[in-house]
C-alpha cells in the first residue's frame, strides 16, 4: 500500500521529535553545560533533547521502510474553533467579566460539532452558564466579576 | 495494633461528614463519567484539578480518588448495556458482559461486575494499608542516586508497557522530561526555554497541560471521529442479584483477578486494561467450558472486573508511598497534592498521616457507595446515556476553562491551554500518546534535581547508580523489562494484549 509521506503516522511523528529535540538543542546552548560533577542548567536539557532526536530519526526511518497512514480524521474545523473559543474566554474574562466570557465560549464552542441547532444552544448556554455561576461563583467564591473587566 | 490505629484515624476522617459528601460526589462523578463513553476520569480529574484548591486538602483527594475508581464501576456498566466501553479498562467486559444482557442476564452480568469490584476494592484497601508503611519506610532512606533509578524504571516501564508503538512511547516520555524542565533552575535561577514570557519562568502549568492535551485535544479528536453512538434500546432490568450459581461460577474468577490485577496495579504505566485482558485470558484457560467464553459466560465478567478495579487502587500503592505516579491519573493525583502545597513523596504518611489513612479508608467507603447506589441508580445511568455528545462537550470546556483560569486567575495559562490543545489533538492524531509525557512531565523535576545530587555525592562517577545495591536492584529490573518487551517472540503477545 502506497502512504503519501504526508500521512505517513511514523514519519510525521519523526519530524515532530526532530523539530522538537532540534530547538531544545539550539536553544540550550545558551545554557551552561557545567561538568557531570556539576552539572550547569544546559545538561540534563541537552541529553534530553539528543534522545528525542535520536528517536525522530528512527520513527523517520521506520516510517519510510514501513508505512502506516494516519488514522482517523484531522477534523480542522474543531481543530480551529475549539482552541479560538478558549482563547476568546481568555480575553473576555479580563475585559468584560466572567458570565460574558462564558456565554461566548459555550456558543463559539457549539460551532465545533457537526450539528449547531440554535435554540438547543441556547439552551445549553444560559443552563451552564446559570450551573456555572452557582457553583464557582456563589459555591466556591471565585472572585470575578459577572460583567466587567478586572 | 498500629495498623489497627492507623485505620481508626483513617475511618475517623473518612466518616466525618464533609468528607463522606466529597467521597459521594466523587464516585457520583466518576460513575456518570464512567458510563459516558468519550469522556474519561483523565479528563475530569485534570478539569476538576484546579476547582479542588479551594477544599481541604484530603477531601480534595477523596474525591479525586472517588472518580477515578468510580470510571472503572460505571465503564462496566455501558459495556453491558450497550456493548461499547465506557472506559477502555472495559473493554473486556463487553464479550460476554454484553451477551449475557442480550441473553436478558443484565441484571447478574451489572450485579456481579458490582460485586467483584467490591471484593477488590475491599482487598486491594486492606493491601495499601499493609504495605504501605513499611515501603514508605524504606523509600525514605533513599538518597539521590536510588530516586533516580526508581524514577528511571518507572518511566521505562511505563513507556514499554504503554499502548503501542514503544520508539514513540520512550520519545514521548522524553519530551515530557524536557517540558517538565520550562522554567527557572533552581540551582543557577536561569530562566530556561521560557521564549522570553516572564510567565513560563515558574514553569509550564501542570493543569495547563494535562487539560489542554486529555481535555481539548481529545474532544477535538472526537469530533473528528464521527462514530455514531448506538442509543440504547433497551430491556428493563430486574433482579439484579445473581444466584447461587452464578455466585458459585464467579467466586474463583474474582479471587483470581484481583490478584492478578493487584499485580500489575503496582507496576507502573500497565493501565487496568492489560489487567482485565490478562484476567479475561487467564479464565478462559482455567475454564471446563472455554467455548462458552464470548457466548455470555459470567466468568468473563467477573475476572476482569475484579481485575481492573484492583488494578485501579493497588496504583495508589507507588503513588503514595514513593512519589511516583503509576499511571498518567496517578500523575495527575500528585498534581493534586502538589497544588495543595504538599510535597509528594513517603513522607505524607508520617507528616499527615490523617491524609493517608483518610484517602485509603475513603476508598473502601466509596466502594460500598458504589455497590449500593449504583445498583438503583442503573436506570439514571440508561437515560445518561442518550446525552448526545454536542451537548456534552460544550460543557466539558466551560468547565475546563473556568477551572484554568482559576488556578492563577491568569489568561496567559488560558492562551497556553489552547496551545496543548492542538498539539495533544496532533500527538493523538500520530498515536503518540500523551500519558507517559504526563508521566515524564511530572517527574522531570525531580529527576533532574536527583541526578545532580546523585552526581554531587560520587564527585562525578556515573557508576554510582550501579554501585548502590538498591539502585542496582532497579537499573536490572529496567533492563529485563525492556529485554522482555524487545524480544520478537513476546511482542506478538504483547499486541495481543494491548490491542
Amino acid at each position: 500500500m502506497k502512504v503519501e509521506l504526508k500521512n505517513n503516522k511514523r514519519f510525521l511523528s519523526g519530524i515532530m521529535f526532530l523539530i522538537v529535540g532540534g530547538v531544545a538543542i539550539y536553544m540550550a546552548q545558551d545554557y551552561p553545560m557545567g561538568t557531570a560533577l556539576r552539572m550547569g542548567p544546559g545538561y540534563f536539557p541537552i541529553v534530553l533533547g539528543g534522545i528525542i532526536l535520536l528517536f525522530g530519526i528512527w520513527e523517520l526511518i521506520i516510517g519510510v521502510l514501513k508505512p502506516d497512514p494516519v488514522k482517523g480524521n484531522w477534523s480542522i474545523r474543531a481543530l480551529i474553533v475549539l482552541p479560538l473559543a478558549t482563547v476568546i474566554f481568555g480575553i473576555a474574562m479580563e475585559k468584560v467579566g466572567f458570565i460574558p466570557a462564558l456565554v461566548t465560549l459555550i456558543i463559539v464552542s457549539a460551532f465545533a460539532g457537526d450539528e449547531f441547532k440554535v435554540w438547543e444552544v441556547a439552551g445549553l448556554a444560559v443552563g451552564l452558564t446559570i450551573m456555572c455561576t452557582l457553583i464557582f461563583i456563589y459555591g466556591l467564591g471565585l472572585p470575578y466579576p459577572l460583567f466587567s473587566g478586572h | 495494633m498500629e495498623l489497627f490505629n492507623n485505620l481508626i484515624l483513617g475511618f475517623t476522617v473518612a466518616l466525618s461528614l464533609q468528607n463522606l459528601m466529597y467521597c459521594f460526589i466523587g464516585v457520583f462523578l466518576g460513575t456518570l463519567i464512567g458510563v459516558l463513553p468519550g469522556i474519561g476520569p483523565l479528563a475530569t480529574i485534570a478539569m476538576l484539578l484546579p476547582i479542588t484548591f479551594n477544599v481541604a486538602p484530603t477531601s480534595a483527594l477523596i474525591m479525586l480518588a472517588g472518580i477515578y475508581y468510580g470510571a472503572q464501576y460505571g465503564g462496566s456498566t455501558t459495556a453491558i448495556l450497550v456493548n461499547l466501553p465506557g472506559e477502555t479498562s472495559a473493554v473486556v467486559t463487553t464479550f460476554d458482559g454484553y451477551q449475557m444482557a442480550r441473553q436478558g442476564r443484565a441484571g447478574p452480568a451489572l450485579g456481579i461486575a458490582a460485586i467483584g469490584s467490591f471484593v477488590a476494592g475491599t482487598f486491594c484497601t486492606m493491601l495499601i494499608a499493609l504495605f504501605g508503611p513499611p515501603l514508605a519506610e524504606m523509600a525514605l532512606k533513599f538518597g539521590a542516586p536510588e530516586y533516580f533509578s526508581l524514577m528511571l524504571m518507572g518511566l521505562v516501564t511505563a513507556a514499554v508497557l504503554a499502548h503501542g508503538d514503544m520508539a514513540k512511547a520512550l520519545a514521548m516520555t522524553a519530551l515530557g522530561l524536557l517540558l517538565g524542565v520550562v522554567g527557572t533552575d533552581v540551582n543557577s535561577g536561569m530562566a530556561r526555554f521560557s521564549f522570553g514570557f516572564p510567565e513560563l519562568t515558574d514553569g509550564i502549568g501542570f493543569v495547563v497541560l494535562a487539560v489542554g492535551v486529555f481535555a481539548i485535544g481529545e474532544i477535538v479528536s472526537n469530533l473528528g471521529d464521527k462514530e455514531e453512538r448506538q442509543i440504547f434500546t433497551g430491556q428493563k432490568i430486574k433482579n439484579l442479584w445473581p444466584n447461587k450459581q452464578d455466585l458459585k461460577d464467579s467466586a474463583m474468577p474474582i479471587m483470581r483477578g484481583t490478584l492478578l490485577g493487584a499485580f500489575f496495579g503496582v507496576l507502573p504505566g500497565t493501565g487496568p486494561s492489560i489487567a482485565s485482558f490478562s484476567s479475561y485470558m487467564l479464565e478462559k484457560k482455567m475454564s471446563k467450558h472455554p467455548e462458552k467464553f464470548g457466548k455470555g459466560a459470567i466468568e468473563g465478567v467477573a475476572g476482569p472486573e475484579s481485575a481492573n478495579n484492583a488494578d485501579a487502587q493497588t496504583k495508589f500503592i507507588p503513588t503514595l508511598t514513593l512519589g511516583i505516579p503509576a499511571s498518567a491519573t496517578m500523575a495527575l493525583m500528585l498534581g493534586a497534592l502538589t497544588i495543595q502545597g504538599i510535597a509528594p513523596g513517603p513522607q505524607v504518611m508520617t507528616q499527615k498521616p490523617d491524609l493517608f489513612w483518610g484517602l485509603v479508608a475513603s476508598m473502601w467507603v466509596g466502594n460500598l457507595m458504589l455497590v449500593l447506589l449504583n445498583m438503583p441508580l442503573i436506570g439514571l445511568w440508561v437515560s445518561l446515556l442518550k446525552v448526545p455528545y454536542r451537548l456534552l462537550f460544550p460543557a466539558i470546556m466551560a468547565f475546563s476553562c473556568i477551572g484554568i483560569y482559576s488556578v492563577n486567575n491568569s489568561a496567559f495559562e488560558i492562551y497556553l491551554t489552547a496551545i496543548f490543545g492542538v498539539v495533544g489533538f496532533i500527538w493523538l492524531r500520530l498515536e503518540c500518546q500523551p500519558a507517559p509525557l504526563l508521566l515524564g512531565f511530572v517527574l522531570g523535576p525531580l529527576m533532574e534535581e536527583n541526578l545532580r545530587r546523585a552526581l554531587l555525592i560520587s564527585r562525578g562517577d556515573p557508576t554510582v547508580f550501579f554501585t548502590r545495591p538498591i539502585s542496582l536492584g532497579f537499573m536490572i529490573a529496567t533492563a529485563i523489562i525492556v529485554i522482555i518487551m524487545v524480544l520478537p517472540a513476546l511482542k506478538k503477545r504483547r499486541a495481543a494484549i494491548t490491542d
